[in-house]
């Protein structure tokens, strides 16, 4: 089964690729903004939006 | 023994890691550090049971992964890479002093501490001179200090910022060189991959981040021993070591990453990058 969620700035409904692991960013398709994946189960996806870029971000 | 892999982000990186690990049949404990946290006084079995044996630390935020990393040691966990690692590559002075330390080749830098002492350290490096952050990565607020009214206006911005670590001032020579500098990912006592890294057209960074492409780097035995020395110098581990080619004074080390990202490496090396790191972990873990 596909695994969607809807997009809270937009209302965009976001596919979530099979292969997406927790902790994964997933960005809307239609305005762009960028998604953390917090929980995945068969008929539940949970996401936040995710962390800007910190400071410390990096190698 | 399990393996544990703690991060706050899944990039490309960690999915490979993961891939490479399941492919092993390793047990492996993933973390998010953001839903996490830490008793200190947990024993070391209990902390084990959630992190693993052997922990890769790979947190896209420094401060997670070096607090993490020093909570998990504090009871006998091994890390990858260990917190004295973290905390030198983590931080450009500290990597600079340790690469002074060792003598390996290094451009040129000062440190300073106030606009006064920033702007004598500028003049006395000659401009163009290079100001870079002691924290951070990406390329992120790495400025070319061109001449001294821009030298001057930068660092008068990072007066204004309330991080105190944006008051310490790190400027280097600028090298002359060729668009392009050189990773190597070094894994334990071995260069697993090398590459050039080119500047995209619209940038003087090379970092893959920004755009940069890349290519194999024909290794040599002198670059060889020049990068396991680096490596040996921070402490070892998995290392992301950055190199130029100066036209004045050769190879030059200028930094060292101790969370390698190695997605730009990985697309064209032959050897696959990230089973090396669980192996040298499952190495690690024996000891």
């Amino acid at each position: 089964m596909v695994k969607k969620a809807l997009c809270e700035e937009c209302g965009n409904e976001i596919i979530i690729p099979d292969d997406s692991l927790v902790g994964e960013i997933i960005t809307c398709s239609t305005c762009g903004i960028d998604y953390e994946l917090v929980k995945v189960e068969e008929s539940r996806v949970e996401l936040k939006e995710a962390e800007a870029v910190g400071e410390d971000w990096g190698e | 023994m399990t393996l544990g892999l703690v991060y706050d982000r899944i990039r490309v990186e960690e999915k490979e890691l993961i891939e490479s690990a399941k492919s092993r049949g390793i047990d492996l404990k993933l973390v998010d550090t953001k839903q996490e946290y830490i008793d200190i006084h947990d024993e070391k079995e209990k902390l084990e049971e959630k992190y693993g044996t052997t922990v890769l630390i790979r947190c896209v935020s420094y401060f997670r992964g070096f607090s993490v990393g020093a909570c998990l040691e504090n009871k006998g966990i091994k890390v990858i890479n260990n917190t004295k690692v973290l905390q030198i590559c983590g931080n450009k002075l500290l990597t600079s002093l340790a690469l002074v330390k060792a003598k390996i080749p290094t451009p040129k830098t000062m440190v300073s501490f106030s606009l006064e002492g920033a702007l004598e350290s500028s003049e006395k490096l000659g401009y163009p001179s290079v100001l870079k952050p002691l924290i951070g990565s990406w390329g992120r607020m790495v400025v070319p200090l061109k001449d001294r009214d821009i030298a001057k206006a930068m660092i008068e911005m990072r007066e204004e910022m309330s991080n105190p670590l944006d008051k310490i001032y790190y400027i280097q020579e600028y090298v002359d060189r060729p668009p392009r500098d050189i990773r190597c990912i070094v894994v334990g006592d071995e260069i697993v991959s090398a590459i050039y890294r080119y500047s995209p057209p619209d940038d003087w960074r090379t970092n893959v981040a920004r755009g940069g492409t890349v290519e194999p780097y024909p290794v040599n035995d002198e670059f060889e021993d020049l990068i396991l020395r680096t490596s040996k110098a921070v402490g070892g581990g998995v290392l992301g070591v950055d190199a130029m080619e100066s036209k004045e004074h050769g190879i030059l080390i200028h930094e060292i990453n101790s969370t390698v990202e190695f997605r730009g490496a990985a697309s064209v090396s032959k050897c696959n990058i990230a089973d090396e790191i669980i192996k040298y972990a499952l190495k690690l873990d024996r000891r």
